[in-house]
């Protein structure tokens, strides 16, 4: 198992060095020079053009601008690695800080929705398997498929056009307090659920017509014995891929789930930083949530070897 | 088969109705503005400048389509060639190329675009792009899946025995055994693609005010949600049912040129 695990670790690093190395570059591909982006803000072509120059000088010597860029690539990972993802151009405050104060409110609303979606997809899949082509089955495929095609925000509006407008249930929009997180993370998970929905019912109907599951319903054992402990456990493999998967489209999709919601978020932050061409927020943003979605991916691999051992030796 | 001709009823609608008749998305009308859907001359109603919603639509399902198309393009071709490069050639191509496609993966869904759009910078064709660069190692992975799966077939063999150059192996002999799968994930990264430009519309990299693109025309819509919910209704509708059709066609192409896979599970 150690080895296995090793293996994986291994094979992971050169994701992340390449990862950050696009993240990196974000910086120096954007068309103009990263010291008249930060200049820029504070003059529009007034004041002293002998003083702007010297000005311009001491920054580019503060960021390292003037060493070659390997250099300052090596640089940069050294202190994002401990944690110095640089200052925001227009905040006033380190991009860490602003991660920080954020990130809470992220996780919250990604665990929340990745519990929904897991609990609601898992289940609704094995329902569905089950009762296979009854109408609690069509409907749940329906659902997911609906799921697949709906885009959040226009899911998100409608929820708040029931439930706030409609029936003033709930409160449309901020963060802070659970009345506050049901919406986003309904929005967040619906996607989700109905792909692991289908998901699970697809692997789920695979396993039962095994020859194994004939012999657990032979010797007479009881079917939630059955599904529990003998189908379930190798339908879980493909089941534990997706769920792997959807945590960094979750992270990814609630830039527009905050969005909608005006939820003070990671999301939110990105694309603030975006549109104000706030660039270092972005890089620390995207480096944040590409390795996540990286450690989350490694994660999901290891935990193959624990459901199917045979994944192991091979 | 009914989806086929739903899509391309819908793509006929968008193309020849501003063909045919003149139309005007833009034209305002402020005493006839926030009219609610089945009003006088306003089948759809209007929006808060009193412009006509079918007319926006129409326009606004124009953009959609046709970007969406455009993007599915960019990463058919591009994903098609690495894939076809990658399992063609194997050794240190296939693992360079695949290194930086698993980079791509670790960037999940609309993050890749957003770099993308950082790079770049807003608007609706930058953002097509990089929407369609998105879609990339999907294709880049299931061509090289293919053609290595065809590499050692009997006939390719053949093809090189009487000295076929590789470079005609690969495309006239080993490219059209991946055009069925392609076919398949391309009709389904169209539904993505629609789906991830209404996004990045919705969020304000694209399409900017006053054009109708149906993201934007939903974020618009937030603003008098209270007031006026068919401004949000219909565009959103549109792309459901649009994407939903889409991903259906995507269902019965597969269905359709790969009848092993249309029984069991589905």
């Amino acid at each position: 198992m150690a080895k296995f695990v090793g293996a994986r670790l291994l094979e992971s690093i050169p994701v992340l060095v390449l990862s950050s190395l696009l993240v990196f570059s974000v910086l120096h591909l954007i068309p103009g020079d990263p010291v008249d982006a930060m200049l820029g803000v504070a003059s529009f072509g007034v004041g002293d053009p002998e003083l702007l120059k010297k000005q311009e000088e001491a920054i580019r010597l503060e960021l390292g601008l003037n060493d070659p860029l390997p250099i300052q690539y090596l640089n940069w990972v050294g202190r994002a690695l401990r944690g110095d993802l640089g200052q925001s151009y227009i905040r006033h405050a380190p991009v860490s800080a602003l991660i920080a104060e954020r990130l809470p409110s992220t996780i919250e609303l990604a665990f929340t929705a990745l519990v929904l979606s897991v609990v609601f997809g898992i289940g609704l899949g094995i329902l569905a398997a089950i009762q296979r082509n009854s109408p609690l089955d069509r409907i749940v495929m329906l659902v997911s498929l609906g799921g697949v095609s709906t885009p959040s925000f226009f899911f998100a509006m409608l929820l708040i056009l029931l439930l706030s407008v409609g029936l003033g249930l709930l409160p449309a929009t901020g963060s802070g307090g659970l009345d506050r997180l049901i919406m986003p993370a309904l929005v967040l998970g619906y996607n989700a659920t109905g792909l692991i929905a289908r998901l699970t019912r697809a692997s789920l109907l695979e396993v039962l017509g095994r020859e194994y599951i004939t012999t657990a319903r032979a010797k007479g054992l009881p079917f939630r014995l059955i599904i529990g402990r003998h189908a379930m456990r190798n339908a879980l493999i493909p089941i534990v891929t997706i769920v792997g998967l959807q945590l960094g489209q979750l992270v990814a999709g609630s830039v527009i789930v905050e969005t909608v919601f005006a939820r003070q978020g990671i999301g939110q932050l990105a694309i603030d930083a975006i549109l104000s061409k706030d660039y270092p927020v972005v890089q620390g943003v995207i480096l944040l949530t590409a390795s996540s979605y990286v450690v989350a991916n490694l994660l999901v691999d290891i935990s193959y070897g624990f459901i199917n051992p045979r994944i192991r030796t091979s | 088969m009914a989806m086929l001709v739903f899509v391309v009823a819908v793509a006929l609608v968008v193309i020849l109705v501003p063909a045919v008749i003149t139309i005007d998305p833009y034209k305002q009308d402020l005493r006839a503005s926030l009219l609610p859907p089945g009003s006088q001359g306003h089948l759809l109603g209007t929006d808060h400048f009193g412009r006509d919603l079918v007319l926006r639509m129409i326009d606004g399902g124009r953009a959609s389509l046709s970007l969406g198309l455009i993007a599915v393009t960019i990463a058919v071709t591009v994903g098609g060639l690495v894939g076809l490069v990658a399992g063609y050639r194997g050794g240190a191509a296939d693992r360079v190329l695949m290194r930086l496609i698993d980079v791509e993966l670790a960037f999940p869904g609309i993050l890749l675009a957003l770099v993308i759009v950082t790079i770049l910078g807003s608007g609706s064709e930058k953002l097509t792009v990089a929407v369609g660069i998105g879609g990339i190692p999907r294709f880049a992975r299931i061509v090289r899946g293919t053609v290595l799966a065809t590499k050692h077939e009997l006939y390719i063999e053949a093809a090189r025995a009487v000295g076929v150059p590789g470079i005609r192996i690969a495309f006239v002999h080993v490219l059209p055994q991946v055009l069925g799968p392609v076919l398949t994930i391309a009709t389904f990264g169209m539904a993505t693609a629609i789906l991830a430009i209404a996004a990045l519309s919705f969020l304000g990299l694209g399409a900017q005010p006053p054009a109708a693109e149906w993201g934007l025309m939903l974020s618009d819509a937030r603003k008098y949600l209270r007031i006026a919910w068919w401004l949000a209704v219909v565009p959103g509708l549109a792309i459901s049912i649009v994407v939903l059709a889409v991903n259906l066609l995507g269902d019965a192409v597969r269905d359709a040129l790969d009848p092993r896979l249309s029984s069991g599970a589905d």
